[in-house]
């Protein structure tokens, strides 16, 4: 491993002031992928700035109601965690489908957040790949593709987010707030994560220096009817293939307000709002969330061996639909498909 | 605001431990990660290398009673911590229930990803959220085991947690 030099701030505003100093400098929380990704000589810090010390590990309670999930909560914190369990279950089951307890136990909030692709070139220095390095060209179109991007790709890159907990996020329009070198600001969830365009080395919006202090979200609204439904090659401990956040409000069958979330298909969570509110009014039927499955995939683009992801998306949709809208949500530790 | 000396590489950073009960102040470079200084700095060697990479928990420890890899941490992002690795659960003449459980069963053949499954079923223990032998099977889903000794594995586990324990998995599988 390359060499670097190692800070450890107490502060928040010496953290900021230690990134915005140095920018080849990076944030170390849990470690799961900034040492895994130092291990392969793709993230090469010049420093590692530890913010370990940093006060952002506890879940508050808003006056609105809402939660406060501080950057340095562990997955397993905030998974478990009796509030979140009972008020936002949706965040919770997304967050137990992904990775495994040994993970879940050091991996934190923000750190989920700002994780990057598993995508198999960008981890391999030795190949071309436009998110390591820009300019030199995407290894996987043409290429090994089967876990790649079927919506919002771009000629740069087709690479995928690779979080669980994120996709329950944007679903639930989640708030990131973070604090930066001008002081802090809070940028909705849709707008965190970016599509590759020109620029597939750039993950998100945060600006130089800014670091992500916590996670605002709301609860209650969908707790009755949610599903996370997460579909891989094996049953556990694997990045998802497709998976679907799926929340519904219901006035009896009904549908009141539905927001649904995709994973393993895009550079982002994927999501369709105007698909989303014509559902308002609609009965919860089987017929009702296939229309609507065919518009939130509607200019789906497969890249040959991930073809496949466009009819799975389309049928998981609707399963976890269905299983939101009779109150069943899946189970993570049950391995058949409710 | 004191932050050292920020540019320059530090050749070493001053950490205490406390590992398997006992202190060390040490001072590493910031490279090393809490696997390699077990197995090579402390020669604890019940530890294992499997991937390196955070993919089949053969280098499970507990970290303030806490199953993480150790593999993908830093050492000295873990000042001020206690640290269990096998060495630290039992000995040869008073094994730990899970050890003792992991013989009896015959949980292994090759007993290489053995260390990180007992240290991870300590650790899946004391969270306490595995009630089903389903349930156990997900939370242990971070140890792979090459020989395939899951179901002994899981039979072992099972055991520790109890005859009330495994009252309630049968009714749970039923």
């Amino acid at each position: 491993m390359r060499q670097f030099s190692y800070l450890r701030p107490t502060g928040i505003s010496d953290a900021v002031a230690a990134l915005a100093a140095e920018p080849t400098a990076q944030l170390l929380a849990g470690g799961t992928n900034l040492v895994d990704l130092m291990k392969y000589d793709v993230a090469q810090p010049s420093a590692v700035i530890d913010i370990n010390g940093l006060p952002l590990k506890e879940i508050e309670v808003l006056e609105d109601g809402a939660y406060r999930i501080g950057a340095l909560t562990t997955n397993s914190q905030v998974a478990y965690d009796p509030r979140i369990a009972r008020d936002v279950p949706l965040l919770s089951s997304a967050i137990l489908a992904g990775a495994s307890p040994q993970l879940r136990n050091a991996a934190t909030s923000g750190g989920n957040l700002l994780q990057r692709t598993r995508c198999y070139y960008f981890y391999d220095p030795s190949t071309p790949c436009n998110k390591r390095e820009p300019g030199s060209g995407c290894s996987a179109i043409g290429g090994i593709n089967r876990i790649h991007a079927i919506l919002g790709a771009s000629e740069a890159c087709i690479a995928t987010h690779p979080s669980d907990m994120c996709v329950a996020l944007a679903a639930l329009d989640a708030t990131v707030e973070v604090t930066g070198p001008t002081g802090a600001r809070t940028i909705p969830f849709p707008d965190f994560h970016r599509l590759p365009g020109d620029h597939p080395e750039r993950d998100n919006t945060l600006q130089r220096g800014e670091i992500v202090t916590g996670i605002r979200v709301e609860g209650g609204r969908f707790a009755a009817h949610h599903s996370y439904l997460k579909l891989r090659d094996r049953l556990s401990y694997a990045f998802a293939l497709v998976s679907v956040a799926a929340a519904l409000d219901l006035d009896g069958d009904t549908i009141l307000d539905a927001r649904v979330a995709l994973g393993g298909v895009a550079h982002k969570p994927w999501r369709n709002p105007l698909a989303e509110a014509e559902l308002a009014g609609q009965p919860a039927t089987r017929d009702t969330f296939e229309a609507f499955a065919r518009r939130l995939l509607s200019g789906a683009k497969g890249q040959g061996h991930n073809d496949f992801k466009i009819p799975m998306a389309e049928k998981a949709i609707v399963r976890a639909l269905m299983q939101a809208a009779s109150g069943r949500p899946q189970v993570q530790s049950e391995k058949r498909l409710r | 605001m004191d932050l050292g000396q920020p540019r320059a590489p530090s050749p070493t950073v001053p950490v205490t431990l406390t590992i398997n009960g006992t202190n060390h102040s040490l001072d590493i470079p910031p490279f090393v990660t809490l696997l390699d200084l077990l197995r090579g700095n402390l020669a604890l060697t019940g530890t294992k290398k499997g991937c390196d990479h955070g993919q089949c928990g053969a280098c499970t420890v507990l970290v303030d009673g806490v199953r993480i890899n150790s593999c993908l941490k830093f050492a000295v992002s873990l000042d001020g911590t206690e640290i269990t690795t096998i060495e630290g659960l039992g000995t040869p003449d008073h094994l730990h229930p899970l050890q003792k459980a992991f013989v009896e069963h015959d949980a292994y053949q090759c007993g290489y990803c053995t260390p990180g499954q007992i240290c991870s079923a300590a650790g899946l223990l004391s969270e306490g959220h595995a009630k089903s032998r389903e349930e156990i099977r997900e939370l242990m889903s971070g140890n792979l085991c090459r020989c395939g000794a899951y179901t002994n594995i899981a039979d072992a586990i099972e055991d520790v947690m109890g005859a009330e324990g495994r009252e309630t998995v049968r009714e749970a599988a039923e």
